[in-house]
């Protein structure tokens, strides 16, 4: 590959970033430009990438002094995350487009640099390259809710720095020693490297650390509910459609390949806390009064289901997770674009001050019902896919976690659909929500490309599952030696020698037709 | 006689800033402070001059027995040469900010620099000389006491003014204490190996430690925990920082800090080089005890400058840190840290000293700054740099100067202690987005309307480019003279 197309796609929005700080007005242009180009040049990523290639593809490799090397490349499960990233991030800017009205220039140019750290950690291959670009993040997100969030900013966007810093500065410790032990920083040789086992106990603890803040996990999750209420619409769909994400890889391109063993060790601890949080957290969402807290909780149920899934240990619960990753990645970014959306008309996201939307919105209806039921994981939409594979994957492991998971699904239908009920059906008991118009020309651009390929990811999930396979299938060939036994204890048995409705013939009986 | 000559071609440094301090003083006592800007411009030049007389060797590297002046009194190495040429560099930057302060209201009822300020900076900037080529106890205290009387003058030279005489009241008793103590401690190494020079002491600590050494070592040490604010010998720089002016401020947070520490590495190196594990744990209970309380300490803090204090402390803790690990690896991670701190405190106190209102009057705590990205976004946006880069937020160089100490701490096995310490160092980024928090989230209070020289655009905008990303390319040719001086370091003779 000589075109170094990674280093591009960051080097775009770089541009667009820093132009943006100067534009003032007109930087809403340059951004949505600028992230339409990221976007295309996506596509040409995907569309040259080679499924039954090599592992790593488009790499690029440039020795640095500093200790690391600036070393990029991807597998297909960075390239599916680089896709959701740069195919949300031109809707995030449309969403923008009129709810920001105060210092657009430093706002566009913070999602700008977001999308080129979140570009860079899918495709980092050093490891200390990939903790740059992860931490960094930090920076843009904290003045994204802080200047530009709700009344409540200056509490959540501490809490949200706070809160992932002291998550990740003990993972830097652990790479460090990792670094040192192993003599190099470069991921795909560590994904390969055999720690001692008594050291992966810490390692995994300390990268779990980080991870699991991330992901968030129960009870790490409480930033989460915060940030995502105070935080502007385009930031809360960054937030739940990629930065949840950067934990979940995070799991797949380090805890488990380079610590198998402490991550069978570990399973229990990732299946209970798992478990905790889907029954927990969806309770927590059936109350909620606050839309954007609703469907924050139900992040936190969605991505417990996920973590259930890579620690299963089998194809089936790895690509499950990554299907989920995806699918919450589009659902829960549209379902805080529809929440953004009457916010933008009402400035409120009390659920009791809407109720009867369908009738004088019944196209958002009609997108909010799509995106309630793909949230709950209605086949045919891109959720049932991956809970379906991922409580697939992990009932092999144990029937009682898959059981208790699975009660999550029903959790969320109950939370969904009593939202929307009191959103978009029953009585127009308030004057002020009843005289809302439809969505515009500019929401059906943010809303519909989203629905588009929500129902593609649910009808033919084949297109995303293809590129990742491989990848799939080699995580799976380094966890199948630590991989925790199976309570199910499934035995293929010997087939019998006849139907099991077969009826001895009586005596004499030559069966029909024999005369 | 040769040996002299050698000797003196070694600290042509030193002999260009003693000629041009004493002719200085001179000019000064003759014209009077109406000359007090040409006299710091000539200041500047001979800091400049003698920062190019240590370039070739300082490129090159330099260790080993050509490297002794005055038959062991000095030691002229890599070391000695990348501590001085920071030094020189933050004196020349202390100059640069200081004649806009001298002449805002400020200043109090003596508007205008004092022909001296220069003059002092200079023989502060001899003191520390000697200081960090010291390689004999006497040198060593010569050395710091030169510095040390110049700096106390420096904190009170505002004299009228009730804070900067107290600062330096402060600065002298606590100073004269630290020095006392430091004195008791060598005086007691004396007695027991009977020699002041290093060679000669760390010759006669050999073996194991006996009780007397070992206080003599303490005191020592404890000495020097003062003049580098570590803690639990802290509690001066919150005032002295908070009631000097704001360029002595940024000198004391920058050239002495790095004159103490590299004096500290060099005495624990070379004199107690044969009993790390006497000093080791010391250093390690220094470093833990400055982040945690240098980063407690600030969360309460409204004046910037004291919080810029406590800053301070909690970053001589990781600077600690480095020293702690004992080997060649972490010496040049603490000199990568150093530079880096050097450059972060030079820019972040310049930015202070543009928050100016309409009468060039200054600001300085966080409730003038309220805003601060409304009304002066280039300004707001330097300092939010600053922040995150002393949080050690990547990918600003902050971060790097943390990536080297730690890296340098978990190689050298210290794992835990890497933990706990870098565990506590979220703590201080607590008060680092503070700032931002303030500057970017609150409403403005339309303060800070004042515009600024172009000395000090320039300076922060210098300061500002080192620390962000670009700031990387600096980091080879850095990383190579932080190797070769740690490597001079460890070069026993």
């Amino acid at each position: 590959m000589d075109f170094p197309i990674l280093t591009v796609m960051m080097l775009v929005p770089l541009a667009g970033a820093i132009a943006c700080l100067f534009a003032g007005e007109g930087s809403r242009l340059i951004a949505l430009l600028s992230t339409l180009a990221t976007f295309a040049l996506g596509v040409l990523l995907w569309i040259n990438f080679d499924n039954d290639g090599a592992q790593w593809q488009f790499t690029e490799r440039y020795e640095l002094v500093a200790g690391f090397n600036y070393a990029l490349g991807i597998d297909g499960i960075a390239l599916m995350l680089i896709m959701l990233s740069v195919f949300l991030m031109p809707i995030c800017i449309l969403a923008s487009w009129e709810a920001i009205q105060k210092r657009v220039g430093e706002y566009m140019a913070a999602f700008l640099f977001m999308e080129v750290l979140m570009i860079g950690t899918f495709a980092a291959q050093d490891i200390f390259l990939f903790y740059i670009m992860f931490e960094a993040g930090l920076i843009p997100m904290y003045l994204i809710i802080g200047v530009w969030g709700g009344d409540n900013r200056i509490y959540a966007s501490y809490k949200f720095f706070l809160y992932t810093l002291l998550g990740s500065v003990l993972m830097l410790v652990a790479m460090f020693w990792m670094v040192a032990t192993a003599g190099t920083s470069d991921i795909p040789t560590l994904m390969q490297y055999n720690f001692p086992v008594g050291a992966q106990t810490w390692l995994w603890l300390a990268f779990f650390a980080s991870f699991a803040v991330k992901v968030p996990m129960w009870p790490f999750h409480t930033w989460l509910p915060d940030a995502h209420v105070q935080a502007p619409t385009a930031g809360s769909v960054i937030l739940a459609g990629v930065l949840l994400k950067l934990g979940g890889y995070g799991f797949i391109r380090f805890s488990l390949p380079m610590f198998p063993v402490a991550s069978a060790e570990f399973a229990w601890l990732v299946f209970a806390l798992s478990m905790v949080a889907v029954v927990y957290t969806s309770l927590v969402a059936l109350v909620q009064a606050d839309m954007k807290k609703l469907i924050a909780y139900s992040s936190v149920a969605h991505m417990a289901i996920v973590t259930v899934g890579l620690f299963a240990f089998n194809v089936q619960g790895l690509e499950g997770a990554i299907i989920i990753m995806l699918s919450h990645g589009l659902v829960s970014g549209a379902l805080f674009l529809c929440v953004g959306v009457i916010y933008d008309r009402l400035h409120t996201r009390e659920i009791d001050r809407y109720g009867g939307l369908s009738i004088n919105m019944p196209y958002y209806a009609v997108f909010f019902l799509l995106f309630t039921m793909a949230s709950i994981g209605l086949p045919g939409t891109s959720g049932f896919v991956g809970e379906f594979l991922s409580l697939a994957g992990i009932y092999q492991v144990s029937t009682w976690v898959a059981l208790v998971c699975t009660t999550g699904i029903i959790l969320g239908a109950a939370y969904m659909l009593y939202l929307y009920r009191r959103v978009a059906f029953g009585a127009q008991k308030n004057e002020d929500a009843a005289a809302m118009g439809d969505i515009t020309a500019r929401e059906w651009a943010m809303m519909a490309p989203i629905a588009a390929v929500v129902m593609w990811m649910g009808v033919y999930p084949e297109s995303f599952l293809a590129p990742m396979r491989e990848d799939i299938k080699a995580l799976d060939a380094r966890l199948v030696l630590a991989a925790p036994e199976s309570d199910s204890q499934l035995v293929v048995g010997a087939p019998k020698e006849s139907a099991a409705n077969a009826v001895a013939a009586p005596e004499g009986y030559e069966g029909e037709g024999a005369h | 006689m040769l040996d002299l000559a050698n000797s003196f071609d070694l600290i042509i440094p030193e002999l260009i800033l003693t000629g041009a301090g004493l002719l200085l003083l001179l000019v000064a006592a003759w014209g009077g402070d109406q000359l007090s800007r040409p006299i710091a411009i000539l200041a500047a030049t001979a800091l400049f001059g003698a920062g190019i007389a240590l370039v070739p060797d300082l490129h090159f590297g330099t260790d080993g027995p050509q490297t002794l002046a005055f038959n062991g009194l000095l030691r002229v190495d890599s070391f000695a040469l990348f501590a001085k040429a920071m030094i020189y560099l933050a004196a020349i930057g202390a100059l640069i900010i200081a004649p806009a302060f001298f002449a805002s209201p400020a200043a109090g009822e003596e508007r205008g620099m004092r022909a001296e300020y220069p003059i002092l900076i200079i023989f502060a900037s001899v003191g520390m000389s000697i200081m960090v080529s010291a390689s004999d106890f006497m040198a060593l205290y010569l050395g710091l006491e030169l510095n040390s009387l110049a700096a106390y003058v420096l904190a009170a030279i505002l004299r009228k003014d009730d804070r900067s005489a107290e600062a330096g009241l402060k600065y002298f008793v606590l100073g004269a204490l630290a020095s006392g103590i430091l004195l008791y401690g060598m005086s007691l190494l004396y007695g027991f190996t009977g020699g002041t020079d290093f060679a000669t002491v760390r010759a006669g600590l050999e073996g194991d430690l006996a009780y007397g050494p070992l206080f003599g070592l303490i005191f020592v040490m404890a000495g020097l925990a003062f003049k580098i604010a570590a803690v639990p010998f802290h509690m001066w720089t919150p005032d002295v920082y908070e009631g000097a002016p704001t360029p002595v401020t940024a000198f004391f947070a920058t050239a002495p800090k790095v004159a103490a520490v590299a004096l500290t590495a060099r005495v624990v190196f070379d004199v107690f080089g044969g009993q790390v594990l006497a000093w080791q744990q010391i250093v390690m209970f220094a470093a833990l005890a400055s982040i945690v309380f240098g980063a407690l300490g600030a969360i309460g803090q409204e004046n910037l400058k004291r919080l810029l204090a406590y800053s301070s402390i909690n970053n001589v803790g990781f600077i600690l840190l480095g020293l702690a690990v004992a080997d060649q690896a972490g010496a040049s991670a603490m000199l990568i840290y150093l530079f880096i701190y050097v450059a972060m405190s030079l820019g972040s106190f310049t930015a202070l000293l543009m928050l100016r209102g309409d009468d060039g009057d200054l600001f300085e705590t966080f409730g003038d700054i309220k805003g601060l990205a409304v009304t002066q976004p280039a300004l707001a946006w330097c300092l939010l740099l600053f922040m995150f880069s002393l949080a050690g937020i990547p990918p600003l160089l902050g971060f790097y100067s943390k990536f080297v100490v730690f890296q340098a701490t978990v190689e050298a096995g210290l794992v835990v202690f890497a933990a706990i310490a870098i565990a506590a160092s979220v703590i201080g980024a607590f008060y680092y987005i503070k700032f931002v928090k303030v500057m970017f989230f609150d409403e403005p209070a339309e303060l800070v309307t004042g515009k600024s020289g172009m000395a000090h655009w320039v300076l922060l905008a210098l300061t500002a480019l080192i620390i962000s990303p670009l700031g990387y390319l600096l980091t080879p040719s850095l990383t190579d003279l932080a190797d070769k001086a740690a490597r001079s370091l460890f070069f026993t003779i």
